[in-house]
């Protein structure tokens, strides 16, 4: 991780310290990211062995996990880290959290995938690796963000999960309309719409994650505004509350 | 100026934004003690260079830096202790609301009852408990009689979280008691003249850390009634006792503002350098 610094600190072994906690959270990056584009293919090829690997592949960026939790308490009993280490210890703490949490949602895809693979395939599945792609691309760039302390690159990020949420909605209208058509569609297109949810909502993970670098580099809250929210999205609101 | 000399931190020009920090802070806080271009040199060294700072009133205001940055100096300004050192020429104005404490008008004695002092080391006086606290008191001639005085002294031991401690023995040395102690005398030695504002000059620096929270603990009690200035070279410190932090680099003021804004997000990466412990 590049650092804003001119220099390092006096005592080296703090600069050691804070760069493995920095590539924990580049590591934990890079397999949720891993996680994430095997669960689409899994989907995609109906792959039943591919997704009990993925479920059983969690448990290491759960310890990952675990893992920044450790460091970072041992950098703020030991070290004391003020303002820019400070802001580097907690957004560790706050981004780990939510790749624990995207990680999460690549094993609920993973688990759908199972069942998913009896059923009869129904034609809308086509935006889930449309989506999917969407919010790797978002999970790349974010990394790399972090990784390059680039908070406008973050911003961007930020913007690219209003994409994903149409296409959610655009989705969810669809599946809709499948399911009034014939009842049998119904299983599958729950399980559908469940993993086009999970998607979705790895998008607000990564715009939580853009935040924190934003925060990071900064030492503000990144205020942006969304587009007043379109008639479709009113349509979504009406059917299941907000998150 | 000192071994920090060789920091490679270039003298770009200063970047105080204290106009705003402060228009925000006189809003919500009145200022006690102002200094406007305060410059400070011993002999032909310059040691400060245009310092504006405000100090609020019932606040705690620190000063950091490395050493040899000028807040002792700036500190000693306060209440003229510079006067006694030869060769230093005060310029700029101090004031005290609003009147300026280098007023040839001005009497020093009276301004010294008004700024106390703490200082690095506890100094009391090779007298007794009591006497201690009795001194400045006696002096000021601030007690009409011996019960009067009495009080004076109980309440500023008690002030000074201390009157527990040494309530059955006032009239032992002052020397006898442990170093926390005997720096929770001074304090009570001046607050005993009922001062306005008390600087402090490290005043935890020779104090382990159970007595060190005894002092940061009496330092935040008595923010409620007096301005309070400390120079500390312990940041978690500054970061614990204080509200508003200034940070002095090489003779300059370089950032001051809210505590909690200095230590998580400060504006000039030198403040930025020293905080964090990095220097290139």
């Amino acid at each position: 991780m590049a650092s804003d610094q001119s220099g390092g600190h006096i005592v080296k072994s703090y600069d050691d310290e804070l760069k493995h906690l920095n590539n924990t959270i580049i590591e934990m990056g890079g397999l949720t990211e891993a996680q994430t584009e095997a669960a689409i293919q899994a989907f995609i090829n109906r792959d039943v062995d591919l997704a009990y690997r993925i479920i059983d592949d969690d448990d290491r960026i759960d310890e990952l996990n675990y893992e920044v939790d450790n460091q970072a308490m041992r950098l703020l009993a030991l070290r004391q880290p003020m303002a820019f280490d400070l802001r580097n210890v907690v957004a560790a703490l706050k981004i780990s959290a939510d790749l624990e949490r995207i990680a999460d949602y690549a094993t609920n895809i993973a688990r759908r995938t199972v069942p998913l693979s009896e059923a009869p395939t129904i034609r809308p599945v086509h935006v889930i690796p449309r989506m999917g792609r969407l919010v790797m691309r978002m999970m790349k760039n974010v990394i790399d963000a972090y990784i390059e302390q680039d908070a406008e690159k973050a911003v961007s990020v930020w913007h690219a999960d209003e994409e994903v949420d149409e296409m959610y909605v655009s989705l969810f209208r669809e599946l809709l309309t499948y399911m009034m058509e014939d009842t049998k569609h119904i299983t599958p297109c729950t399980h559908v719409l469940f993993i086009a949810k999970n998607i979705e909502r790895m998008g607000d993970h990564v715009t939580n994650v853009c935040e924190t670098i934003y925060f990071l580099v900064h030492g503000t809250r990144l205020r942006e505004n969304r587009e007043r929210k379109t008639q479709s999205d009113r349509l979504l609101t009406d059917i299941e509350p907000e998150e | 100026m000192p071994k920090d000399q060789d920091i490679s931190v270039a003298q770009v020009p200063r970047h105080v934004p204290e106009k705003d920090a402060m228009d925000a802070a006189s809003q919500a806080q009145k200022s006690k003690m102002s200094t406007r271009n305060l410059n400070v040199f011993y002999d032909d060294k310059q040691a400060l260079f245009d310092i504006d700072l405000d100090v609020p009133e019932r606040a705690v205001t620190a000063l950091i830096g490395p050493s040899g940055c000028g807040k002792s100096t700036f500190l000693r300004c306060l209440n003229r202790m510079n006067d006694t050192i030869e060769g230093c020429r005060v310029s700029g104005s101090v004031t005290i609301d609003g009147r300026d404490i280098y007023d040839r008008s001005l009497d020093v004695v009276e301004l010294r009852q008004r700024v106390g002092m703490v200082f690095q080391k506890p100094n009391p006086f090779p007298k007794s408990i009591y006497d201690n606290v009795a001194y400045g008191p006696r002096i000021h001639g601030m007690a009409a009689d011996r019960g009067e005085l009495q009080d004076i002294v109980m309440e500023s031991l008690e002030k000074a979280g201390l009157l527990d401690e040494v309530k059955d023995r006032l009239h032992e040395p002052g020397t006898g008691l442990s170093g926390g102690q005997q720096q929770r005398l001074c304090i009570a030695r001046a607050i005993a003249v009922s001062p306005e504002i008390i600087l402090m000059d490290e005043p935890c620096s020779a104090l382990d850390p159970i007595a060190t929270a005894h002092i940061e603990e009496l330092i935040d009690e008595l923010r409620e009634n007096f301005t309070i200035v400390i120079v500390t070279h312990n940041m978690q410190q500054a970061a614990r006792v204080s509200q508003r932090t200034a940070f002095f680099h090489l003779g300059y003021l370089v950032e001051v503002g809210d505590t909690a804004d200095i230590f998580t997000s400060p504006q000039d990466e030198r403040t930025q350098g020293y905080i964090t412990g990095r220097y290139g």
